[in-house]
């Protein structure tokens, strides 16, 4: 491409560029421009002192990262050893996949609405729970953090699972079996092998993940308690905007979580560049 | 490397659900000595080799290191315990490792130190001609490259068996024969007891030992080259090595001697005579007398390079019409019609005409007859 682009390609390329301008530029550059300005049309950062300043809102920040963080690395850590283990196909393949891609079919209310009955005080987990012995009292699994918790996993896991599948199977089984031939032990060969090259796709889908988690809104309001513990930062955007109608503070907000979700899909990424730097060195000439 | 006299594979089977992939494999493999397996695609030949590296889990049968069985479908010894070597077609470089990672792999995992990593690696890859190419990306290397790689990779390690699949078919023609020089120079050199895979008649004949011909999971022949190309055990050997003559017919008349069988076949439009050279014991009589007595169907296998053309017209074999002359620098590959329609291939010393009416000739010695069946082991 040395060359570069003449007339008739912009033009071809211009249906593109519109599409990516108008839905997703034009908003964004109107969001920034909006958490900057005053109602009266000022330059501002009254907005985001709104918001940092008051602890009711800040704290936000850590509710969401408390519940995103352990969903992203529940979700992947699972999806690992279990797209592993079914990079071959295999027994039960098919049935496995199905009953985790339920779930994503069937839409976040609708499992939601699952839980609540299935996990509720006097639904059939605790009833069982109960029956054996293992707790004395109804165990609360909905309504907090643990529920909202369980259904980034319920709805992750599966999106994780399949892509990082999709990045096991791409790899080539030969190089699995020229490990072995080398003298690698299975655990070996994952270690120095399989995981190295996996590295990438994990580190994408961990970002991925992370972003889906991180603007939780819906479980977070059907299966936490939205007043206090699991007011996640997408809900404050969401009051301010539409129950304060204030929406230079609602994108102060959301600003805010385009840099927090930034910062660690570049921390993410950058730690994979360095794991594959010292993948490469294991063994090293010296 | 631990010291052994031959590797030995006794009756080896290996089914997939119901479909045998592999039946009665018999084999043993001196050290030192360079076997083939060869057969068309899904003749089984890969089949064997995996089992025998340990990476596919055997049915029946047993594989033997002298006396010591490292797998016999219940007790197996792991493919990386085994001390075995494979080549791969695809040459299954690690593709986030250099070129001295990955020669340097397998000694890694042994523990060896690092002055002696450094000083095999660079060994290998001066033995297989890649000085200078340590800190290369797989990625960045041509075919036939990696290939080298891939085969340094194995030697470094010194294994007791090196096993090559297909290692060549992925490069062109002319790489292809540098490469199957490269082998057998690496091979004479090293005498690393070596199994060799390919459906390439003329990589099998030019770089081995004994060459193991395979038809649908089944054994069909195990001999020197030479036997393999000039005294096929059946109808499928003789077809895969390149008899072209496959004239179906019927046996009309059989003499025996402790020697030879001595039959006249009526094929190809013709009565040929036919010698062959089958003792007492050769399974090969056996089936001749059985079809000559029930008046079976039969094929003769005889190669193009001994078709003649008769001088002054008159021949043992009949006469036939040049149809086709394929011109092909030394001799000429001649397609020619028999009255009653069969194909004659020839390679005449004299060139001759389409449409010209030639007389045959070929001596009985080099007629081969087979049972239409095949005469399957």
């Amino acid at each position: 491409m040395t060359r570069g682009l003449r007339g008739g390609s912009v033009l071809l390329l211009l249906p593109a560029i519109l599409f990516v301008v108008l839905l997703f530029v034009y908003p964004f550059a109107y969001g920034l421009l909006l958490s900057f300005t005053t109602e009266h049309g000022g330059l501002t950062l009254k907005n985001y002192v709104a918001f940092f300043g008051d602890p009711w809102e800040l704290r936000t920040i850590w509710v969401t990262l408390k519940l995103a963080v352990p969903a992203t690395i529940l979700n992947v850590g699972l999806a690992i050893p279990l797209a592993y283990y079914m990079r071959h196909g295999g027994r039960g393949e098919k049935v496995i996949t199905f009953f985790l891609i339920l779930p994503m079919t069937l839409g976040t209310v609708l499992v939601a609405e699952g839980m609540l009955n299935y996990m509720g005080a006097a639904g059939w987990l605790n009833q069982l729970l109960l029956a054996l012995g293992v707790a004395r009292q109804p165990v609360q699994f909905t309504h907090n953090s643990l529920g909202v918790l369980l259904s980034l996993i319920i709805q992750g896991l599966p999106f994780a699972f399949l892509m990082i599948l999709g990045y096991v199977s791409g790899i080539n089984p030969d190089l699995e079996k020229a490990s072995q031939m080398l003298g690698a032990s299975k655990w070996q060969t994952f270690l120095r092998i399989m995981f190295p090259l996996m590295a990438p796709g994990i580190a994408i889908c961990f970002c991925l993940v992370f972003v889906m988690e991180f603007s939780v809104f819906p479980t977070a309001v059907l299966l936490g308690q939205p007043s206090g513990p699991t007011r996640v930062i997408s809900l404050a955007a969401y009051q301010w905007a539409f129950e304060k109608f204030d929406f230079h503070i609602s994108s102060a907000i959301t600003m805010t979580m385009a840099v927090i979700e930034l910062v660690v899909i570049s921390v993410v990424l950058g730690g994979r560049n360095r794991l594959q730097r010292s993948a490469s060195m294991v063994g090293g000439k010296g | 490397m631990r010291e052994f006299k031959r590797i030995v594979i006794k009756d080896l089977t290996k089914e997939f659900g119901h479909k045998a992939a592999l039946s009665g494999f018999s084999l043993e493999v001196a050290r030192g000595e360079f076997v083939t397996f060869l057969g068309p695609s899904g003749c089984g030949k890969s089949t064997a080799l995996n089992c025998i590296a340990g990476l596919l889990p055997i049915t029946r049968g047993g594989i033997f290191i002298d006396d010591e069985c490292i797998d016999d479908g219940s007790k197996k010894v792991p493919p990386e315990k085994r001390e075995f070597g494979m080549v791969f077609q695809n040459y299954a470089l690690f593709p986030h490792l250099t070129v001295f990672q990955n020669v340097a792999f397998g000694l890694h995992l042994r523990r060896v130190s690092r002055a002696e990593v450094q000083q095999r690696v660079v060994a290998a890859l001066t033995l297989v001609h890649l000085e200078g190419y340590q800190d290369k990306y797989p990625t960045q290397m041509s075919g036939g490259e990696q290939q080298r790689v891939a085969i340094a990779r194995c030697i470094v390690l010194e294994p007791r068996l090196l096993m090559l699949d297909e290692p060549l078919s992925n490069l062109d023609a002319k790489l292809r024969i540098e490469m199957r020089y490269e082998i057998l120079a690496l091979h004479t050199r090293l005498g690393v007891t070596t199994i060799y895979v390919t459906h390439d008649q003329q990589e099998a004949l030019a770089l081995s030992d004994r060459i193991c011909v395979m038809r649908s999971g089944r054994i069909q022949q195990v001999g020197t080259p030479v036997q393999v190309y000039s005294d096929p055990a059946n109808l499928f050997v003789a077809d895969f090595m390149g008899f072209k003559n496959l004239w179906p017919g019927r046996i009309r008349s059989l003499r025996e001697t402790d020697t030879t069988v001595e039959v006249g076949v009526e094929a190809g439009g013709t009565l040929l005579s036919a010698h062959c050279a089958y003792g007492r014991s050769d399974p090969r009589r056996a089936a001749l007398v059985a079809a000559f007595s029930a008046g079976a169907a039969v094929r003769t296998a005889i190669r193009p390079e001994e078709v003649h053309v008769a001088a002054g017209g008159t021949g043992n074999a009949g006469r036939a019409r040049v149809a086709l002359v394929e011109y092909q620098g030394q001799t000429s590959h001649v397609t020619a019609q028999t009255a009653t329609g069969a194909t004659v291939e020839l390679r005449p010393s004299a060139p001759v005409r389409i449409g010209e009416d030639i007389a045959l000739s070929i001596e009985p010695e080099k007629v081969f007859v087979f049972p239409e069946n095949g005469g399957q082991p």
